[in-house]
């Protein structure tokens, strides 16, 4: 078996060129498949990451999103008093009343503007979400126009620094903060006083409603409330069940878009590596001859070649992987068509995905090899003894 | 005498040059579909015209404009006719069914929009039923909605469950029409918010403006601009196209990621078939060396080799071009949600064929120099 290894890797270095334009066949494929899987899996985990399990929202029935739902100031407090909402340690509710809408930016560096989602927030908004971290200036003073940005948004849009100014709904709005919510959807959103917001877009009721739960049973005592109260026609859902279903529809278009380019692309590099390996076998007629008589066994020489197109794959797996793990470090930001804004996310290698594509590199070089393979076990000894 | 050898030459290798053929028809399909997918992308551009103006709310997309100003707007100069509509926002049975759906006013819109084909009955029984509804073909032949068939939506963004008859069914004048799209009365709409939101009534999500001469559009969007400038509404005016590239613009992303892919498709046929060459000449470096013997000069066997390389990409190509049709017919069965327009157009297939021929050249081409700079000696001495 040794030797048989050996073999097979002495012959794919005695044929530099061919085996690396191959190989970069193949890599190119799993190339592309890592990065396509690698963004989907980023905007989902970026929207998950947005969530948490132990906040609530509130939402009208039948709005998929925070932007199409409306929520009028006195069914917002009948939610603020139910008894499922937690207190924090000075016994103040942890509950917010949230407004999200949509503005127009322009990008910095480009004459192009993308929709950003503004956030009215209340004074248990940024405790809620932990992943908010401030990473400089400070807070909004509630009552005023100040308003703090996401890092994405401060990074990517013009107008949005520290210190600047952003005019929007008839007002000039100060930033005076910059957060880092890491990963998250919260990155590209803007951050300000609701009730604000809620006077300059003269828009007279909330979005959205955020508490901490009680505990694990507070969401279906909630549902059955609201379920039995003709005041409410609510939706209450766990946060993180919120985010994901706003990434469904992007992360199966691009997993859709993925697999279907991908499953063209490898029958093409099948099909190249194939050639090669059908002229391996025929160029090597003789030697296999020999090799025959020897003695190795139909099976020795079978084993063979697979083992030097795996060899090929697995180069072009490795290839394709180390250039799609640079990716990582590139943030993609695109319009999220479910919810209509912009959202900044990472292409993200995971475990999985790294298994799913050295199997599928592996794969790739077992269906090239299997064919050719046979060929060269099925010759006749004398005859390709004579072959020159 | 010289095709002749190329083709016997492209077929020394029945399996060899076979394979390498199929995997051109592939990359060149995949190249096809691509650009395709790129065009369909583009479809509402290419489908605006340059008579249309949008009006909509300078704050975004999601803030409406008073109804009131659609009388101020047709004072403008320029102004032929104004009509106005919101963005529904309702799914059928499936909130996954998405297709787009407006409430418009429909004698104005009709207008506009010159490029939707109904016949006559079905236009004024579309617009004397004020619960009727007018669809395009592709999407009644999706739900095998037919006309007289009552429809329910659920809204989204405005609550409840919405009856409607379908009455009427377009088709689109030219292949870049959507035929997807789902139009009723906005008086409809109007009056019910009336009953159930009556601060959210006689409210409208954009204005669309037809005009007198294209050459006007800039001058116009600016006049009606100023006329709401300060206000509690400010509006923002663009033609048409423009709008339609802001939609594009949003996922320009994805897009670059589609264009860039495509590029890696090239690069992967010219390995493929650029292979294929090189084993294909190494092989024969003794006959060359024989041609070059009896006297046939490098320029000659650089012919050969470079022309059966090019023999080879053109069987692909072609192969992979006829395959395209077929192929784009399914693929967008399959995403028709995502694509409304999917239409092969000319160019891509003249994309296909300088793709082919840029890579049956250069794919001969190192081959080729190889076999013209090898010394004769050299070459007769290698053997296999």
């Amino acid at each position: 078996m040794r030797l048989l290894f050996f073999y097979s890797f002495r012959n794919l270095l005695t044929r530099r060129v061919t085996t690396a334009l191959t190989a970069s066949g193949m890599a190119l494929v799993v190339f592309v498949f890592a990065a396509i899987i690698m963004l989907a899996e980023g905007l989902q985990k970026t929207l998950i990451e947005t969530g948490s399990y132990n906040n609530i929202v509130v939402l009208r029935k039948s709005s998929s999103t925070e932007v199409q739902s409306i929520i009028e100031r006195y069914q917002a407090s009948i939610i603020e008093t139910q008894p499922e909402v937690a207190l924090d340690e000075n016994g103040r509710r942890v509950f917010a009343k949230e407004l999200v809408v949509l503005i127009t930016l322009q990008k910095k560096g480009s004459s192009s503007s993308a929709n950003v989602v503004i956030r009215g927030i209340g004074n248990a908004s940024v405790d809620m979400r932990p992943q908010v971290k401030l990473s400089a200036g400070r807070l909004p003073l509630m009552g005023t126009s100040e308003i703090i940005v996401g890092n994405s948004v401060a990074k990517r849009f013009k107008n949005a620094g520290l210190g600047d100014s952003i005019f929007f709904a008839m007002r000039s709005w100060k930033v005076v903060g910059i957060f880092d919510a890491g990963d998250t959807g919260f990155s590209s959103e803007i951050w300000g006083d609701a009730n604000q917001f809620m006077q300059a877009f003269r828009r007279n009721a909330y979005s959205s409603l955020i508490f901490r739960a009680q505990d694990d049973a507070s969401l279906q005592k909630l549902q059955r409330r609201i379920e039995n109260d003709p005041r409410l026609t609510f939706d209450a859902m766990i946060e993180v069940d919120y985010y994901k279903k706003q990434s469904e529809m992007m992360a199966k278009f691009l997993r859709i878009l993925g697999i279907s380019l991908t499953a063209i692309f490898s029958i093409g590099a099948v099909i190249g590596a194939m050639v090669t390996m059908y002229s391996a076998v025929a160029n090597r007629t003789s030697e296999i001859g020999t090799l025959r008589a020897l003695g190795f066994g139909r099976v020795n020489i079978l084993m063979a070649f697979l083992l030097e197109s795996i060899i090929l794959g697995f180069l072009g797996g490795c290839t394709g992987l180390f250039f799609a793990s640079v990716l990582q470090f590139i943030s993609v930001s695109t319009t999220n068509f479910q919810t209509f804004s912009e959202l900044a996310f990472r292409f993200r290698l995971s475990p999985g995905i790294i298994l799913k594509a050295m199997a599928f590199a592996l794969l790739m070089g077992f269906f090239c090899g299997i064919l050719p393979a046979f060929r060269a076990s099925r010759m006749n000894i004398v005859e390709s003894l004579r072959e020159v | 005498m010289m095709i002749k050898i190329l083709i016997r030459n492209a077929f020394r290798h029945k399996l060899r040059s076979v394979l390498t053929i199929a995997g051109i028809a592939i990359a060149v399909l995949a190249y096809g579909l691509l650009h395709t997918v790129i065009d369909a992308w583009y479809a509402g551009v290419a489908a605006s015209s340059a008579n249309r103006l949008v009006t909509r709310n300078s704050i975004s997309l999601v803030f409406r404009l008073p109804l009131s100003y659609r009388e101020k707007i047709r004072s403008a100069d320029g102004v032929k006719i104004v009509s106005y509509g919101n963005w529904f926002g309702g799914y059928y049975k499936d909130e996954k069914d998405f297709f787009a759906n407006f409430a418009v006013e429909p004698v104005s819109y009709l207008k506009l929009y010159p490029e939707y084909k109904i016949s006559e009955n079905e236009t004024t029984s579309f617009l004397k039923n004020r619960k009727g509804c007018l669809v395009g073909k592709k999407l009644a032949d999706r739900f095998g909605w037919a006309v007289g068939d009552s429809i329910t939506l659920v809204g989204t963004i405005y609550p409840g469950k919405w009856e409607f008859v379908l009455s009427a069914v377009y088709e689109g004048k030219h292949k870049n029409v959507d035929e997807t799209m789902f139009f009723f009365h906005w008086d409809y709409f109007n009056e019910t918010m009336k009953k159930v939101r009556p601060f959210s009534a006689d409210n409208v999500g954009f204005y669309i403006i037809g005009i007198d001469r294209p050459e006007n559009a800039a001058g116009i969007a600016e006049a009606i601009d100023a006329m709401f400038k300060n206000s509690l509404a400010e509006t923002l005016t663009e033609t048409e196209k423009a709008f339609q590239l802001g939609f594009v613009a949003m996922s320009e992303a994805i897009l670059k990621a589609v264009q860039l892919v495509s590029f890696v498709i090239i690069v992967i046929i010219l390995i493929v078939v650029a292979n294929t060459m090189v084993m294909s000449v190494r092989e024969r470096t003794a006959e060359y060396a024989i041609f070059k013997t009896i006297g046939f000069s490098g320029g000659y066997i650089a012919t050969l080799i470079i022309g059966e390389s090019m023999m080879i990409t053109l069987i692909g190509g072609i192969l992979g071009i006829s395959a395209t049709y077929p192929a784009a017919i399914a693929f967008s069965n399959a995403v028709g949600t995502y694509f409304p327009v999917f239409n092969i157009t000319g160019k891509t297939i003249f994309m296909d064929a300088v793709v082919i021929i840029i890579v049956g050249l250069s794919a001969g081409i190192l081959p080729a120099w190889r076999a013209m700079s090898v010394r004769i000696s050299e070459g007769l001495r290698k053997i296999g």
